[in-house]
């Protein structure tokens, strides 16, 4: 791990304004962030934990326990929300048997919202991974799981 | 690519660049904007290239995957060039007749035009499509003329002339001259004039001084500022650069949301070919000025849009804001100068210096010249982002350029301004939209955000939305904000449950009060501006809530049944099975079915699927 973090830091210059993007780097190798990656950032860039811990835990898009293989986002965004983006979570939540910020137990799922991706003409918006599904309503929740092993 | 060193090489290339283009030769601009690509038009890219392959067209006609046109409803779009030729709703079966009928022939395919809803009427150019036509596209226009990879694709449009122009032709003092003399006023939310702001971090002490583009966009509902970077980051680095060097700056920082990752990508790579260009890095064009940009990806919280928050978050610190009793322009970024401009804003700079302050002047209103980008969402059957003179009336906006209300439902109110924002009603609908007309009845520009509602949306639970997405995206630091929104959503909650008590308006009222007057920063000091909108426009909602525990929209889940509108319904069945309860039962063919009230946990599936309308909400 130490020489993949390096190489993350590398990429930034070690430049510790950079700290947020370093963060986001690391989760995308690892879907989240271990406490071994977060120790290596301490080290690299000569920064105290307390800083790379609150940055960790002030931002939304961190995660510091493993997650799903994937991972949905359901739009609450206010163009989604009128639309009836609520529906959808709670279908979602139904379905998996998870409240939202939760992981499935067989680590299939992990269930978030997030507040507009910008694709907000096409709302109810939910995001698996990288794929955009627009226009969702509650009564096609199923059939999209379905899709994901 | 060789590097540029004095103004005039630039025009050259320009002139090369446009004279080697064919503009007789058939061109195929594709949106791959993100609306886009939830309509999968990657794969229509790719079904083009293979097309144009098949028919060993490779050299006679050319492909261009663009960014976003606006009209993300309609995806996916294309437009033909050079005849203009707009089609809409394109997928990928439609591509071999695009070739060999359209591209070959000439011939216009019908079923691809844009036919407008309310008059039946086809269009074949999108100039003349009623949601482009009342539009004026000064800085979206170029996102479907343009690869936003393509730094020759911006020259061949004019770009990087203003800078050069600015260089060239101005002194800084003159460039913020102009920019003064323009009225052009941040998009960001506030309004704050930009060239006094370019002033005073000028005229601030310090040796480095730093110009920031917020393109964080926290505003749920608004994707202009996505659409800017990611189908032209060239303009928005145009206008940074030309920023930079009025102000004497020499580092720029691009702050982007981690949710918009193709907007990374795209300045990312434009940064880099205008480096190759010497447009940006040391002795520009042989000026002597030096100027980088970074990128920075936020970490998806709101309250980060915030100036002295995301200037925080810039230097890997939590995103917390701080009071201004000094301004940014004098202690920003590692407490040196910086200016903090958004997006749009910086996008408008080149246009300006090209075509002066006087021409920018002629458009708009008293207090808000140019124009606004705004996202039309919600419940509006054209959605999509729209660019309009300010002074355009609300009206105007969401019928003849929206074209009404989707189902034709009854309208009920226009949210803009996001969570610092407000409800304007019916009544208020021929207002004309600028910065301070907006805040006249209470709500605000903010980012351009317009969420249209009708007469299936509740005002309570909208103002409850609300409180509960600021509450979560407050930094927590200051007390009034946390305790107040805290207490806010307590309070609303009750009401949409039934609970409300009749004083509860005067106290979401004087905590409101308290939220102005003492917050740390505007998150909390315009937190309460959707609540009291939404009791000044909507106050019968809130007492229907109340005094008979009604909600009239049918939305609020504790108030509402669901039940079979038995002269709807022929029994098709289609309910039956995605009722997570089991709580439908089917009787017989061409008899209603039946829904048992104690099983049902109102989640709203049956009334998704039924498209008979056979399931009634009160
Ligand atoms: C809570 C909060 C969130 C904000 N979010 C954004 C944002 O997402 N994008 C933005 O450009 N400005 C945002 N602003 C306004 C910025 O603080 C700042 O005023 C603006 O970026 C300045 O640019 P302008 O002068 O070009 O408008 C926000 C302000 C507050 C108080
Ligand atoms: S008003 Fe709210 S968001 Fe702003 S500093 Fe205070 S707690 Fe943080
Ligand atoms: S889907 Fe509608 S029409 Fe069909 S059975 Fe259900 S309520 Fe009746
Ligand atoms: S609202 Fe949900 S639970 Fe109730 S009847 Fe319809 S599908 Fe079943
Ligand atoms: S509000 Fe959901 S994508 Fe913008
Ligand atoms: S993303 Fe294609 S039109 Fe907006």
């Amino acid at each position: 791990m130490a020489t993949k973090i390096q190489a993350i830091v590398d990429r930034y210059e070690s430049d510790k304004g950079q700290l947020v993007s370093i963060l986001q780097d690391i989760q995308t190798e690892y879907y989240y962030l271990p406490k071994e990656s977060l120790e290596e950032v301490v080290k690299l860039l000569n920064v105290p934990m307390s800083q790379v811990y609150g940055v960790a835990t002030f931002f939304k898009a961190f995660s510091l326990t493993p997650r799903g293989r994937h991972l949905i986002k359901v739009c609450l965004g206010t163009a989604c929300y009128v639309r009836g983006a609520n529906r959808v979570v709670d279908k979602m939540e139904l379905d998996l048997g998870i409240k939202r910020k939760e992981t499935t137990k067989d680590l299939r799922f992990t269930l978030e919202t997030v507040n507009c991706v910008g694709c907000c003409a096409l709302g109810p918006m939910v995001m698996i991974d990288d794929k955009y599904h627009g226009q969702m309503s509650s009564d096609k929740v199923s059939s999209l799981l379905a899709k994901y092993e | 690519m060789v590097r540029l060193s004095s103004p005039q090489q630039l025009e050259g290339l320009r002139k090369s660049i446009v004279e080697r283009k064919d503009r007789s030769k058939p061109c195929i601009a594709l949106c791959v904007g993100t609306g886009c690509l939830a309509y999968g038009c990657t794969d229509i890219l790719t079904a083009f290239k293979n097309e144009v392959e098949k028919n060993r067209l490779q050299d006679k006609v050319d492909i261009r995957a663009t960014g976003c046109p606006g009209f993300c409803e309609r995806g996916a779009l294309l437009t033909i060039y050079p005849q203009g030729i707009f089609y809409q709703r394109v997928k990928m079966e439609d591509v071999p007749e695009i070739i060999s009928e359209t591209i070959l022939k000439g011939n216009i395919i019908e079923r691809l035009l844009y036919t407008d809803p309310n008059t039946g009427e086809r269009y074949t150019k999108e100039a003349d499509v009623p949601f482009y036509k009342r539009q004026q596209r000064l800085l979206l226009d170029s996102n479907n003329k343009i690869d936003p990879t393509s730094i020759e694709d911006y020259l061949a449009i004019g770009g990087y002339a203003a800078f050069a122009k600015a260089l060239s032709h101005m002194k800084p003092e003159q460039i913020i001259q102009e920019i003064k003399r323009s009225g052009l006023r941040g998009r960001g939310g506030g309004g704050f004039p930009t060239g006094a702001k370019w002033e005073s971090t000028r005229e601030a002490h310090g040796d480095i001084k730093y110009v920031i583009c917020n393109c964080d966009e926290g505003d749920p509902g608004a994707y202009m500022d996505r659409s800017l970077m990611e189908g032209n980051p060239h303009s928005v680095l145009e206008g940074m650069i030309i920023g930079a060097y009025a102000i004497g700056a020499n580092l720029g920082y691009v702050y982007i949301r981690h949710e918009y990752p193709m907007a990374v990508e795209n300045v990312t790579i434009a940064i880099k070919q205008a480096e190759e260009l010497g447009l940006l890095g040391e002795d520009i064009l042989g000026s002597g000025f030096g100027f980088k940009v970074k990128v920075s990806r936020g970490g998806g919280a709101f309250v980060c849009g915030e100036s002295t928050a995301l200037m925080a978050s810039l230097e890997g610190k939590v995103g917390e804001p701080r009071a201004k009793y000094i301004h940014t322009s004098e202690k920003g970024l590692y407490n040196r100068p910086s200016d903090l401009n958004n997006v749009e804003t910086w996008a408008n700079i080149p246009h300006i210096i090209l075509k002066g302050a006087d021409w920018f002047n002629k458009i708009g209103t008293k207090g808000s010249k140019g124009t606004k980008i705004f996202s039309l969402v919600g419940k509006v059957k054209n959605t999509g982002l729209v660019e309009v003179p300010m002074g355009m009336t609300l009206r105007e906006i969401v019928y003849d350029i929206g074209g009404g209300i989707l189902g034709g439902n009854k309208f009920k109110a226009v949210q803009t301004g996001g969570p610092s924002g407000g409800f304007i009603p019916e009544s208020l609908l021929d207002l004309p939209v600028d910065f301070d007309e907006l805040t006249r009845v209470g709500s605000m520009m903010g980012s351009g955000a317009m969420i249209v509602t009708d007469e299936n949306t509740c005002m309570v639970d909208m103002a409850k939305y609300f409180v509960g997405f600021l509450q979560e995206e407050a930094c927590g630091k200051c007390l009034p904000c946390r305790e107040g929104l805290k207490r806010m959503l307590e309070i609303l909650t009750d009401i949409t449950r039934g609970d409300g008590r009749k004083e509860d308006i005067e106290l979401l009222e004087r905590i409101a009060a308290t939220l102005k007057d003492a917050s740390l920063c505007a998150l909390g000091g315009t937190a309460a501006n959707p609540v009291m909108t939404t009791i000044r426009y909507f106050r019968d909602e809130y007492e229907a809530h109340i005094n008979e525990r009604r909600c009239p929209a049918g939305v609020c889940k504790e108030l509402i049944t669901y039940s079979i509108i038995d002269e709807k319904c022929p029994g098709c069945g289609l309910c039956v099975e995605p009722c997570p309860t089991k709580a439908i039962t089917f009787v017989a063919k061409k008899k209603p079915v039946i829904l048992n009230q104690k099983l049902c946990i109102k989640c709203g599936t049956c009334c998704d699927i039924c498209k008979m309308k056979a399931v009634g909400v009160k």
